[in-house]
Order: structure tokens, then C-alpha cells, then sequence
């Protein structure tokens, strides 16, 4: 049952990750590759933690919170960025 | 793959919550995609996909507190992306605002958008 469930959410997850590479693509303005860009972030931490629960190992988790902390950072630098003409003034 | 067996109720519970949280991360990756204008699309990713995460994440807890020892470390990166989603987007539509970026003029579908006036570019 379990390795159904975590199939399906591996192929509903990558689906989401090629949407979004679509939009960061596509997108008319910055802001909007910077929307697919927070969102690519948010898509892949999902899909290392389903990886640790496939792999039962719980080694991903840090790697997961990494890149949490580090694509919010990076999401405000680009925003600040736009809203601004520079990051820390 | 061979994975640990688990008493079958807790298993129904863990792909219960994998399945609703990776069902609301694509709902939201659509509507990013679909959304005719920047501030709808800011919309959608910032709200479903954290839920999705959200759920991915609790499902992960319970796997890990059956399996291994109690712990709910996981919780950390579920906070932490509740909390920030919402700063990310403020300061999103905050640069879409000062950049004055393209939107429809009500919320409806593209179609009715384009019928009202042909001659305004989408």
C-alpha cells in the first residue's frame, strides 16, 4: 500500500517540478521566474523527504532543512532585489 | 525495494497523507502555471504547495516515530515553511506592485476576460 502511495506522490511531485521549470521558463516578468524558482525549492525539499521515507533513512532530513533556509533567502534577495535595485543597503 | 512491514492502520494513515499532500503541491504547480496574471499566480503556489509539504512532512513523522524512535524533528522545516511562505509572498507582490506588472481586471477566467474587451492584450 505504502509504496503505492509514495509512487504516486513521486510522480505528482516530479509533474509539479516540470510545471514549474515551465513557468521559470515561460514566465513574462522576473518575478514570476522568481515565483517558480521559491516553488521549485519548496516542490524538490518535498521530494528528498519521500525519498527518506523510501529509503527508510532519515539522512535527507538536513539536506531537506538546507535547502529550506537557504531558498528563503534567496527567494528574499531576489524579491528585495526587484523591490529595490539592491539587496542590503 | 523491500520496505519494513507496519501494522496496516498506520500505513492507510501514512499514504493518506502522502497522497493528500502531493494532490495539493500539483494543484498548486497547475495554477502556476495556468493563472493568467502574476498576482493570482503568486496565489496559488505560497498557499497549496506549503499545505503539501505540510502533509508530506507529517507523514514522514509518523513513519519515522513507528519505525525508528519517537521524533518529530521533521516539524522544524513544517514551521519554518509556514512561517516564511507568507514573507516570501508579501515581498513578492510587493515587488510585483512597484514594478506595476499585468493583470486581468477582475478575477474570472481568461475567456470572459477576452470577450469583454478583444483588444486588450492577455
Amino acid at each position: 500500500m505504502l509504496i503505492y502511495a509514495l509512487q504516486y506522490a513521486f510522480f505528482a511531485f516530479s509533474i509539479a517540478l516540470l510545471l514549474n521549470l515551465w513557468r521559470l521558463y515561460e514566465g513574462p516578468d522576473l518575478a514570476d521566474r522568481i515565483l517558480a524558482l521559491d516553488t521549485i525549492y519548496i516542490n524538490s525539499l518535498a521530494l528528498l523527504i519521500i525519498l527518506g521515507i523510501w529509503h527508510g533513512t532519515q539522512l535527507y532530513f538536513e539536506a531537506a532543512l538546507l535547502i529550506a533556509m537557504f531558498g528563503f533567502i534567496g527567494t528574499v534577495a531576489a524579491a528585495k532585489f526587484l523591490l529595490r535595485g539592491d539587496i542590503i543597503e | 525495494m523491500t520496505m519494513i512491514e507496519l501494522p496496516v492502520w498506520i500505513e492507510w494513515c501514512i499514504a493518506f497523507m502522502l497522497i493528500i499532500g502531493a494532490t495539493f503541491a500539483l494543484i498548486g504547480s497547475v495554477g502556476l502555471a495556468r493563472f493568467p496574471d502574476f498576482l493570482t499566480r503568486l496565489h496559488a503556489p505560497t498557499k497549496s504547495t506549503t499545505m503539501g509539504v505540510g502533509s508530506v512532512l507529517i507523514s514522514s513523522i509518523i513513519y519515522f516515530s513507528v519505525v525508528d524512535t519517537f521524533s518529530f524533528h521533521e516539524l522544524l522545516i513544517t514551521i519554518f515553511l509556514f512561517l516564511t511562505a507568507p514573507i516570501s509572498a508579501h515581498l513578492l507582490a510587493k515587488a510585483a506592485l512597484h514594478l506595476d506588472l499585468k493583470r486581468v481586471e477582475q478575477t474570472q477566467d481568461l475567456r470572459a476576460q477576452s470577450a469583454a474587451d478583444p483588444d486588450k492584450p492577455k
